[in-house]
């Protein structure tokens, strides 16, 4: 133990005296969890409709109305031909075009049926997937007005289903409150992987490792006095990053931090160990840097953050039970959004010590004092 | 028991087998300097770092103070010291952090052996607080003496420890080298300089992995076979060309500003200056010299 702790006072020495490395753990959490969630952003807004109105009537108007009373569109034609709003959306100014026919209100209400065309330009899925379901959506509310008007006009009693929905967790679909914890996730994921991968290979290629390896220092003595302090960083990277989240975004866990913290502690074991495996493979800081950033691609897309794990092919499905970061993207939403207990993550925290204990295991195996 | 004892000790490298170090027999006895001299690639690292535990051999055996550089390697790493060729300390500690940190890993403190680095810390004391990274190249050089020397090794092993030092600080080193001596500490060294040879008790000779000779440096030089004179002209390339061409000459080669010119037997020196004279060179001087250590090397490579 002693010699663990004469390690820990010399890893700790060196951190504090890199000012690059302080900057990034202290730097990086604050900035990026300030401003990504702001422009990760799956709100589609400010779509732009061209409308190609033939019938110039009240109801094509109160249907203009309601679509950009909505506050998703943004009305950048309002042309006569569908030739003219063509060319809005050639010029890239109109994403979407709504082409009302000529007798649109008479047809309507005389013979209770109209049809209405919708082009969308597809060049943006996001925007023109989400744009063209808010229209779709807009014009069946409208229709269900117009039908309720009528019928009650005519005396008869109206049957209508209406749907009401509730967001259970995150009541005002919030995308930030989403957004947040799995930017936290990805964060703390990269620190403790990169800085466990580069520091070793560090010493490789600096060469004092050579002088470390002819030191009674015993394997499991030196490693654990590498993981130990980047550990402790993590931690603190963790709540630098629960403290900008509450300051922000008003972010309060809804379950209780001891859970929280219980699992980050198995999590950043099992990373560390997987930063410790790369630098064993690695003799330049150059390789480690590449082969971390090949991983932490990997990681980071599929692990659930910006794309839902549930809507991938199995394959991809398949992959993400291998991918750590999922687990812990899934249980900081878990914790902090839904409340949830260590009787819910048991599961994930189980799956994660698996890779703790496999990683690390590797990883000394594969760290040889000898060639 | 002696100090260090190679027994045919073997070591290859890559796919291509390239064999580095070619059954090396040796023993260094306690409390002396022993020298390996050789050029760049002869296999001097690899023993070093064989004998240090950090590559394994793959053939033959080796032990050091009678531990098995295999077997007992967990002893090997708390008794000896080593100081590699490269500069291989924190450059972002101090100079008195590293130090601490090696006498720490030790289990032992500065002040316990204090006294076996007195001479050399005194030297960099006053940069005690700069960062290793910043010292001037005979400065590490010491600092990491000092480090090696920190747990008070029985054997100290020194990769090359004078490459790209200026001549005082070699000079001083050897200094401290014998001085470690006198307090009983084997020291197996290596060298690419052939005029440190003479400052070693023994020395051995190696070249491609293999020793040539192993002997005092004083042997070395009176086994040598020939005779041997230094010659020197005013054109030295038509010098050696003539040197070369002339058939009753052994071997001659360029030496400084002189020629070498070895002989099977004594000869006339009235002979060879009218001879050099005849192939039209000026300025002749010729003068019959005791062998260097390079000169015994280059007549144990031309065999």
């Amino acid at each position: 133990m002693r010699t663990v702790r004469f390690l820990l006072q010399k890893e700790f020495r060196q951190i504090f005296r890199n000012r690059a490395i302080l900057a990034m753990i202290c730097v990086m959490p604050v900035v990026q969890l300030a401003v990504l969630p702001w422009a990760a952003d799956y709100e589609v807004k400010n779509v732009n409709l061209a409308v190609a109105d033939h019938d110039h009537s009240t109801f094509s108007q109160q249907l203009v109305n309601s679509i950009t009373a909505s506050g998703y569109f943004r009305l950048t034609g309002y042309n006569g031909s569908y030739q003219e709003a063509m060319h809005l959306v050639e010029s890239d100014q109109a994403d979407l075009i709504l082409e009302i026919p000529a007798g649109f209100e008479r047809n309507l209400v005389r013979e209770n049926q109209q049809k209405l065309f919708v082009a969308v330009n597809a060049i943006n899925g996001t925007k023109a997937n989400l744009g063209g379901a808010y229209l779709a959506e807009i014009i069946k509310n409208y229709n269900q007005r117009i039908r309720t008007e009528l019928i009650s006009e005519a005396g008869e009693p109206i049957h209508v289903i209406e749907i009401t929905s509730s967001n259970w967790f995150n009541p005002l679909m919030n995308y930030k409150v989403y957004m947040v914890p799995g930017i936290l996730a990805i964060l703390i994921t990269m620190i403790g992987g990169f800085l466990s991968a580069l520091n070793i290979v560090k010493e490789k290629e600096v060469g004092t490792i050579e002088q470390i390896n002819v030191t009674p220092i015993r394997k499991h003595h030196f490693i654990l006095g590498k993981l130990i302090p980047f550990w402790v960083l993590g931690n603190v990277v963790f709540t630098l990053g629960l403290i900008v989240s509450w300051v922000i975004y008003g972010i309060i866990p809804a379950g209780n931090l001891a859970v929280l913290y219980a699992f980050i502690s198995v999590y950043l074991v099992s990373v560390l160990g997987f930063g410790l495996l790369v630098s064993t493979f690695c003799d330049t800081q150059q390789q480690a840097m590449f082969i971390m950033f090949f991983f932490m691609m990997l990681f980071v897309l599929l692990g659930g953050l910006f794309t839902s794990i549930d809507s991938m092919p199995e394959w991809a499905k398949t992959v993400t039970r291998f991918n750590p970061v999922r687990y812990l993207i899934e249980v900081m939403r878990m914790v902090i959004l839904k409340g949830s207990g260590m009787k819910n993550i048991l599961y994930h925290l189980g799956i994660v010590t698996l890779f703790a204990i496999g990683l690390n295991s590797l990883a000394v195996l594969n760290y040889k004092k000898t060639s | 028991m002696h100090a260090v004892k190679l027994d045919s000790l073997t070591k290859v490298y890559g796919k291509e087998k390239t064999v580095a170090v070619d059954r090396v027999s040796l023993t260094v006895e306690q409390g002396e300097i022993f020298g390996l001299i050789g050029p760049d690639g002869a296999g001097k690292t690899s023993i070093f770092r064989m004998l240090t535990t950090l590559l394994l051999p793959d053939g033959g055996h080796a032990s050091v103070d009678g531990f098995d550089i295999v077997k007992d390697y967990a002893f090997i790493r708390s008794t000896v010291g080593y100081m590699p060729g490269k500069f291989s300390l924190y450059p972002d500690l101090t100079v008195e952090e590293n130090l601490g940190f090696f006498a720490t890993v030790f289990g032992t403190t500065i002040r316990e052996n204090y006294h076996l680095i007195k001479d050399i810390y005194v030297q960099i004391e006053k940069f005690k607080d700069r960062r290793a990274g910043k010292l001037s190249g005979g400065m590490k050089q010491k600092l990491a003496l000092c480090c090696a020397l920190i747990h008070k090794p029985t054997v100290l092993f020194l990769d090359e420890p004078t490459t790209g030092v200026d001549p005082v600080s070699r000079k001083e080193f050897w200094e401290m080298l014998k001085r470690l001596k006198a307090q009983g500490i084997t020291i197996m060294v290596s060298t690419p300089y052939m005029d440190e040879a003479t400052l070693c008790d023994r020395i051995a000779l190696i070249d491609q992995g293999k020793i040539l000779s192993i002997e005092t440096p004083q042997n070395i030089t009176n086994s040598y076979p020939d005779k041997l004179y230094a010659v020197k002209a005013e054109n030295m390339y038509a010098l050696l060309k003539t040197l070369s061409a002339y058939d009753r000459a052994a071997d001659s080669y360029a030496f400084g500003e002189y020629a070498h010119v070895s002989f099977r037997e004594a000869i006339n020196e009235n002979l060879l200056k009218d001879y050099l004279r005849e192939k039209g060179l000026t300025g002749v001087e010729l003068k019959e010299i005791d062998a260097t250590i390079e000169d015994c090397f280059i007549n144990l490579l031309r065999k």
